[in-house]
């Protein structure tokens, strides 16, 4: 049972708030005491697994494209066509990235969103200056909800959407798993059974983007 | 062949050129210490592949350490006015879109253009990585289109990188340190000590209680290891299959995929998922890192609540 103290460590540190880079260096090396590795193994084991995973640096490329677009005004004009348009809310507007992402996530196309390229840039500008509009004076805490809900839509849209796609990742471990265990499905029979919580997740998630205009508040 | 080597490489040279912004911004407090922290990453990006991994190791102790104990700072940051700003935007109107859009298209453009490319009988990109490849072609194609269409000086990508890099800040290395957590979980084997904990206190008799200690199982595993992927091995290994499968007859097929999604609920609630929940706060420059994931928890409690019924009523139909 010694080496669940590692989780112990993460669950601990993460309540009490200290950084997380520190409390994840903590539970590695506790993790690695635990299980009976010496120092040399255990940060050798950490810097194998850093460096295996660096494909999660490549999103970074992406910075300076929307840096530099950002300096030339992307989210002013973004902000100004949605000031234009008199239907739009916060909640309308995040509902309706939702459902695109949703759908292009449905159909594999997980690369058309994600944080840094649609959410920072566009989606949540936009919903903040609908949000605006109803509201001119909108407290700051309003204005933090609505950008965290604008990460919030890009998630539960990807993520209860991607699964409906025969050739995404966790089909794939799906399959590869049972087939070890003597359960030989096609992708397409997982696939179809992501649908019933796909659907549930579109509502519920949509529910609560309309639900958001009112807790937001002002005229229309 | 163009491979992900590549394009770290290419990462490794952006996180350099933020690394050496910062240590020449001589108003920055903090500039030898967050000038560190990217300089250490950088290396690793660069060279990761050819250092020892224990050198690997050390490094990352370095950016824990320097990220960890407050180290970073954000400097003075080189960029457009608020009023140059919306003189821009009335000038160039629809057009700024235009490379914002060209991210994704290209990138969705590349993953099917790449598959197909071959020079001398061999694949010109590597076909495993197209869609990382594609987004980071995706991302220099865009840059160069923006910069001529919207006039901006060469030296703006630098500096605006900067700008969003120490705007990230220690939260860029987070989901790569946690990855190697998980990694280090697996190889020491917490999933099935949680597993064991699991069938033995758990009364699993019965249909209703197998099928609830599957699913909550996978989101509260997942919110432990911040990644469904590793939860769900071994909680399939150890109550789907045995139980709900083999005891009671319930379709592999729905268990599994009905499984996933409840794992998904737990990456939605988790700030272990730090890709998805922790690095967009930071992004968005929410003073709250988990605000996030507080706009998150209603829609994953009730998912997990609903995968759990539909598995109950799909899997013995």
């Amino acid at each position: 049972m010694l080496t669940l103290l590692g989780v112990v460590v993460v669950v601990v540190g993460f309540a009490l708030r200290l950084n997380p880079l520190l409390v994840i260096l903590a539970a590695g090396l506790t993790t690695g005491v635990a299980a009976g590795l010496d120092v040399v193994q255990i940060v050798s084991a950490i810097g194998k697994a850093f460096t295996t995973n660096r494909y999660m640096a490549v999103g970074w490329l992406v910075l300076p494209v929307i840096g530099v677009l950002e300096r030339a005004g992307l989210k002013e004009r973004a902000q100004e066509l949605v000031k234009k348009i008199h239907a739009a809310t916060a909640g309308r507007v995040l509902l309706a990235y939702f459902l695109l992402r949703q759908i292009a996530s449905a159909l594999g196309l997980t690369s058309l969103g994600g944080h840094a390229q649609m959410v920072r840039p566009l989606v949540a500008p936009m919903a903040e200056a609908a949000a605006e509009r109803r509201a001119p004076d909108l407290p700051l805490a309003s204005r933090l909800l609505v950008r965290a809900h604008a990460a919030a839509a890009d998630n539960v849209a990807l993520f209860f959407g991607e699964d409906i796609f025969v050739a995404i990742g966790s089909i794939l471990l799906m399959k590869g798993f049972l087939a070890q265990s003597g359960y030989d499905i096609e992708p397409l029979g997982f696939a179809v059974w992501a649908i019933p919580t796909a659907v549930i997740a579109c509502i519920v998630h949509g529910v609560r983007l309309v639900r958001l205009d009112r807790r937001l508040g002002g005229g229309a | 062949m163009i491979g992900v080597e590549h394009v770290y490489r290419l990462a490794g040279v952006l996180v350099a050129v933020v690394a050496f912004l910062d240590l020449r911004d001589r108003t920055h407090g903090k500039r030898w210490t967050t000038s560190l922290f990217w300089a250490a990453y950088a290396l690793t990006l660069l060279f990761g592949t050819e250092l020892p991994d224990f050198v690997n190791g050390l490094l990352v102790i370095v950016i824990v350490l320097v990220g960890g104990l407050g180290g970073m700072g954000r400097g003075s940051v080189q960029t457009s006015d608020d009023d140059a700003r919306r003189a821009s935007a009335a000038r160039h109107r629809n057009l700024l879109f235009l490379p914002a859009l060209l991210v994704p298209g290209l990138t969705l453009t590349a993953t099917f253009v790449f598959r197909a490319v071959r020079v001398a009988g061999a694949p010109l990109v590597d076909p495993k990585n197209v869609s990382l490849i594609g987004l980071a072609g995706a991302s220099v194609v865009a840059l160069v289109v923006a910069l001529v269409l919207l006039r901006q000086p060469p030296s703006a990508p630098a500096h605006e990188a900067r700008r969003l890099m120490n705007l990230v800040g220690w939260a860029a290395v987070l989901p790569q340190m946690l990855a190697a957590l998980g990694a280090l979980f697996a190889a020491a084997g917490v999933g099935d000590r949680i597993a064991e904990l699991l069938g033995r206190f758990v009364p699993l008799d019965h249909r209703v209680t197998v099928v609830c200690a599957y699913t909550l199982g996978m989101a509260l595993f997942t919110i432990v290891m911040g990644n469904a992927f590793a939860a769900f091995p071994v909680m399939t290994a150890a109550v789907g299959l045995p139980l709900i499968v083999k005891r009671f007859g319930g379709d592999p097929a729905v268990m599994a995929a009905v499984g996933m999604l409840s794992g998904f609920c737990g990456t939605l609630m988790t700030p272990m998922a730090a890709n998805f929940n922790i690095v967009p706060a930071a992004l968005l420059e929410l003073p709250d890192k988990n605000a996030v994931i507080r706009a998150q928890v209603p829609t994953a409690l009730v998912v997990l609540g609903a995968n759990t019924a539909l598995m109950y009523f799909l899997a013995f139909r």
